[in-house]
C-alpha cells in the first residue's frame, strides 16, 4: 500500500519525509495540504494533525505526524532497503539520535525564527522583526563552528555514513543557502562547505528539488 | 562498569536522563558538574559535548550528550529490563511513542522552557526583570498545546496509549519546574492533564529524582 502524505512540497517538514522516502524507495501519494490559503488550519486537517501543521501520513490504518517520528519508523521500518539512515549498531545508533537532536535543539531552534521572519511574515504581510534575526544569526555562526569541528574529523555528522542526522538538515539548510540570505555561513567553513555540496549532490535531494520546482 | 552521567541533579535535562535510569532499576554515577562555576564551558566538560551543556553521558567508550539521545539509548539497551519506555516489541506503538516525544519536543518544551526561564532562572541571574511579553505569549502557546493533551488524554492514559512511555517522561521535570511558578492553573485547571500529570509525579523514579530539582524563584512580597 502507498503511504500517503499530506503536505506542501516547498514547506521544511514534509520535504524532510519525502527525502527519506526518495531514500527507502519508500512509494508514497502526497496530497497537497494548501498553506497559503491555510488548509492546514481547517478541521479536516486538525483531524489528522491536531497542531495544525503539515506533514501527517497515512498507511493503513496508522496515522503519524512529526516528521522526525515518521522519519524514525520508516528508517526502522525500512531498514534493508534503499539507504540505510540508522547505523547498525546501538552505539551508532545513539550517535546519530544525538545529531538528529542537535538539529532539533540548535539548528533549527535557532534557525527557524530566521526564516518565519524573513520568508514567512513577508508573505502574510506581516512585519519582520530585523533585531530578532541578527541575533539568531549571531547564535547560528557558533552552531556552526560546532559543526565545522565535527565534519573536520567526519565525513557525516554521525561518522562514515550519510545517515537521518544529516537528513533532518537538509530542507533547513536549503533555506540557509538561498532565502535567508545565510550561505556565506556554509561556504566560509570549509568542512561544512563540503559535507554541504557532498549531501545536496545526493540524487534523492536533486529529485526532491525538481519536485519542489523552486 | 558503570555509566556516567555528567551534569547537576538541579538541571531538568539531566533529570530526564535520571529518571531514565531510574525506571529502569540500571545503576550509574552521577559525576557533579558545577554550573554555577561554569564548569560545563571547560574544555574537559566541552570535549564531551561541544556544545557546552549538561548533561553528558560516558558508557565504556561510547560519549554522548543530547538528554533526549541519552535516554533513547538507554530505553534501547536496557528494553528488557525495569518500565517498558518505548513499546519497543511493536513498531507502530513504537511509531506513536516517538510522535509524542516529538511533540514534547517541538510544541511543548519551547514553550514551557521560556516561561521557567523568565520566571524562574531570569530572577536568580538578578540583573534583569523578566520579560512580560515573552511569558504572555507562551503562556499563550502552552494554553493551546495543553488544550491538545487534555484532549487525548480524555482518549488514553498516557499521551502514546495506556502505558508511561518516554513521551510522558520526557516532560516530568518540566511540569515541576513549570507547576513553582504563579501560573499552575493552566495545568490544574484541566482535569485530564492534571489527573495524568499527578499519575506522573507520583513514580517512585520521581520522587527519587524530584528532591534534586531544587531551582526556585525567589520569594516574592
Amino acid at each position: 500500500m502507498v503511504v500517503k502524505v499530506y503536505g506542501f512540497l516547498q514547506a521544511a517538514c514534509p520535504q524532510r519525509v519525502l527525502l527519506c522516502f526518495l531514500e527507502k524507495d519508500i512509494e508514497f501519494e502526497l496530497i497537497h495540504v494548501d498553506l497559503n490559503t491555510l488548509e492546514h488550519k481547517k478541521p479536516e486537517h486538525l483531524l489528522r494533525q491536531p497542531f495544525g501543521q503539515v506533514p501527517a501520513i497515512e498507511d493503513g490504518d496508522l496515522k503519524l505526524y512529526e516528521s522526525r517520528a515518521i522519519l524514525r519508523y520508516y528508517s526502522t521500518k525500512y531498514a534493508d532497503q534503499g539507504t540505510d539512515l540508522l547505523g547498525k549498531t546501538l552505539e551508532q545508533r545513539a550517535i546519530v539520535d544525538q545529531w538528529m537532536e542537535t538539529e532539533t535543539n540548535y539548528f533549527n531552534a535557532v534557525g527557524l525564527p530566521i526564516v518565519i521572519n524573513l520568508v514567512v511574515k513577508p508573505r502574510l504581510g506581516e512585519p519582520c522583526d530585523f533585531a530578532l534575526v541578527e541575533e539568531q544569526k549571531a547564535k547560528m555562526e557558533k552552531i556552526f563552528d560546532v559543526y565545522e569541528n565535527r565534519l573536520a574529523t567526519n565525513r557525516y555528522l554521525a561518522g562514515d555514513e550519510f545517515t537521518l542526522a544529516d537528513l533532518t538538515h537538509m530542507p533547513g539548510l536549503r533555506y540557509t543557502m538561498n532565502e535567508t540570505g545565510s550561505s556565506s555561513m556554509v561556504t566560509s567553513r570549509p568542512n561544512l562547505n563540503r559535507w554541504w555540496n557532498e549531501i545536496s549532490a545526493r540524487p534523492s535531494w536533486k529529485k526532491l528539488m525538481e519536485m519542489a520546482a523552486y | 562498569m558503570v555509566m556516567k552521567v555528567y551534569g547537576d541533579e538541579m538541571s531538568a535535562c539531566v533529570a530526564l536522563v535520571l529518571l531514565c535510569l531510574h525506571e529502569k532499576n540500571t545503576e550509574f554515577e552521577l559525576v557533579p558538574v558545577n554550573l554555577f562555576a561554569c564548569h560545563h564551558k571547560l574544555p574537559s566538560f566541552l570535549s564531551m559535548n561541544p556544545f557546552g551543556q549538561v548533561p553528558a553521558l560516558q558508557d565504556e567508550d561510547l560519549t554522548l550528550f543530547e538528554s533526549r539521545a541519552i535516554t533513547a539509548y538507554i530505553a534501547e539497551k536496557y528494553k528488557d529490563k525495569g518500565t517498558d519506555l518505548t513499546r519497543h516489541e511493536d513498531s507502530k506503538e513504537a511509531a506513536i511513542v516517538k510522535l509524542w516525544s516529538e511533540v514534547e519536543a517541538h510544541h511543548f518544551n519551547p514553550a514551557v522552557s521560556a516561561v521557567i526561564h523568565q520566571l524562574v532562572v531570569v530572577p536568580l541571574q538578578g540583573e534583569e526583570s523578566p520579560n512580560a511579553t515573552i511569558v504572555e505569549e507562551n503562556l499563550k502557546k502552552l494554553e493551546k498545546v495543553l488544550d491538545v493533551y487534555e484532549e487525548r488524554l480524555g482518549k488514553t492514559k498516557y499521551l502514546a496509549g495506556d502505558s508511561y512511555t518516554l513521551a510522558d517522561l520526557h516532560h516530568v521535570p518540566y511540569i515541576y519546574y513549570f507547576m513553582k511558578t504563579s501560573h499552575a492553573c493552566l495545568v490544574n485547571d484541566r482535569p485530564k492533564v492534571k489527573a495524568w500529570w499527578e499519575d506522573l509525579c507520583s513514580r517512585p523514579a520521581f520522587v527519587r529524582v524530584s528532591p534534586g530539582l531544587t531551582v526556585a524563584p525567589p520569594a516574592t512580597n
